[in-house]
């Protein structure tokens, strides 16, 4: 069952077409890695998805409702009460965390159940600390993220997303900024939340992982859907030159 | 011939520089507290994507900020009571002058915090589904006031000594009746020098006060103090 649908997404900054003419359709239970080079837009199509930029033309569909409105002109615009319905069905983790400092592991979980669902303290809280022991620092509920590692501050940022009980999931480069030694633990969670079948796409740079949890890879190169196919096929035997340069180019390659 | 210091004549009118501390203390707390309100929402304007909520809020900002606090003081004052028939009190006058010409300053403040702020604190909220009021409110604000409060406390310094101004239109403010005390004991050099003494412990203790609220809202990870 199709839960996200883009026909034709193109995006443009200035005067660089980011994106040109992306079709995706993404199944309930898909996990779908996004690889490419820098500059592939790959991060864009992720942000375009939950409207964190704004798609420049083309369509998304979720759960067969065409999001946005069509303009005179045959652009679209988008509503900010509907981008807020949205996005708090797709959820997104990001590669810098973006936790809010002043707020605890805890608060940072809670902060979307009290200000955007309005939920009491009490039942936002035992919710918070649910999601919490889940990425598995319960112990941490009361520590500033200051005082976190990059690792435990990626779970809480994975925490507070998933308190939102997304229908899918966006994790945009999530061990990239990393130590080495921490990417392991963020992984990890992500993986169990692989094996309870949620939706999830993932631009990484992590092969070996995309191989292991992903059901679909697609390569982007210049902002268009190079190859796709079962991680088997395109991150073993590539058809495309590109994607073979690209799998060459990255060492640590193993499976 | 050595100057003969004598202060006993200053501190026999002290009763009447209390009530002038007092008076600097209420035209500065009036406008401190309308000038923060003020500059506020002057800054969200100003920051506003759209242009006609934009450019007013920078047109006042610049006007208030380009002109000479008293020359604001007696527009106020002698000009508005022409054109519109309101007549105000120095008191009035004056906090309408100080406010708004304090919260121009404390909106480029504001703005200057708001705008400090990582995008991605902007990306978490709205990943969340928090509206541009909400993000505002519960996650850029409270981040910025903390990087604010250094630049917050020199503007409010500036505000208590500006207020000084007042004393031209004859409202009695410490300075005013500092002059008073002055005439009636021929003993300006006396009276100004323990002026500026109450002055300086008044501003001492507040900036004192403010370093200790950035060093316990230090305690909460981010700050300005390092």
């Amino acid at each position: 069952m199709t839960i996200l649908k883009v026909t034709g997404l193109t995006k443009r900054f200035g005067n660089t077409d980011v994106l040109r003419g992306i079709d995706l359709e993404v199944a309930r239970g898909e996990r779908i890695a996004i690889l490419g080079a820098s500059g592939s837009g790959k991060s864009t199509l992720l942000r375009c998805l939950n409207f964190m930029e704004r798609p420049g033309g083309g369509t998304i569909a979720l759960d067969g409702q065409v999001l946005g409105r069509e303009g005179r002109a045959g652009e679209r615009s988008y509503p900010e009460s509907e981008l807020i319905q949205v996005r708090q069905r797709v959820g997104m983790v990001f590669q810098q965390f973006n936790l809010f400092p002043h707020m605890t592991a805890i608060g940072n979980v809670m902060e979307g159940l009290r200000t955007v669902r309005g939920m009491p303290k009490p039942e936002a809280e035992a919710r918070a600390a649910k999601e919490l022991a889940r990425v598995g620092l319960a112990e941490k509920a009361d520590t500033y993220p200051a005082h976190l590692s990059g690792g435990q501050k990626q779970r809480v940022a994975i925490a507070r997303a998933l308190a939102m009980d997304p229908e899918m999931l966006l994790f945009d480069e999530p061990t990239s900024a990393l130590d080495p030694e921490l990417v392991g633990e963020v992984l990890a969670v992500i993986l169990a939340l692989a094996e309870e079948g949620r939706t999830m796409l993932l631009v990484t740079h992590e092969l070996g992982f995309a191989y292991h949890v992903a059901t679909r890879v697609i390569f982007l190169a210049d902002g268009a859907i190079h190859e796709q196919g079962p991680p088997d096929e395109v991150l073993k035997n590539p058809k495309k030159d590109r994607t073979r340069a690209f799998l060459a180019s990255h060492k640590q390659f193993s499976f | 011939m050595a100057y003969q210091w004598d202060f006993s004549p200053v501190l026999a009118n002290a009763p009447l520089l209390v009530e002038g501390l007092v008076n600097t203390l209420r035209i500065t707390g009036t406008a401190l507290a309308f000038g923060v309100a003020l500059g506020l929402g002057l800054a969200l304007l100003r920051l506003s994507p759209r242009r006609f909520l934009s450019w007013p809020a920078g047109f006042v900002i610049e006007v208030f900020r380009t002109t000479p606090p008293l020359v604001q003081l007696f527009w106020f004052f002698f000009a508005l009571p022409i054109l519109v028939g309101i007549e105000m009190t120095p008191f009035v006058a004056g906090a309408v002058t100080f406010s708004i010409q304090s919260a121009s300053f404390f909106a480029e403040v504001f703005r200057a915090g708001i705008q400090s702020i990582e995008r991605g604190q902007w990306d978490g909220a709205r990943a969340l589904g928090m509206r541009h009021d909400q993000a505002m409110r519960r996650i850029i604000l409270p981040q910025a006031v903390k990087r604010m409060i250094p630049a917050f406390m020199e503007r409010a310094i500036e505000l208590m000594k500006t207020t000084t101004l007042i004393a031209t239109i004859s409202y009695a403010d410490l300075l005013f009746a500092a002059n008073e005390v002055s005439q009636k004991t021929f003993r300006p050099l006396e009276t100004y020098t323990v002026v500026a003494l109450i002055y300086f412990v008044v501003i001492f203790l507040a900036s004192q006060v403010a370093r200790l609220v950035e060093l316990r809202l230090a305690r909460s990870g981010e700050s300005t103090v390092h």
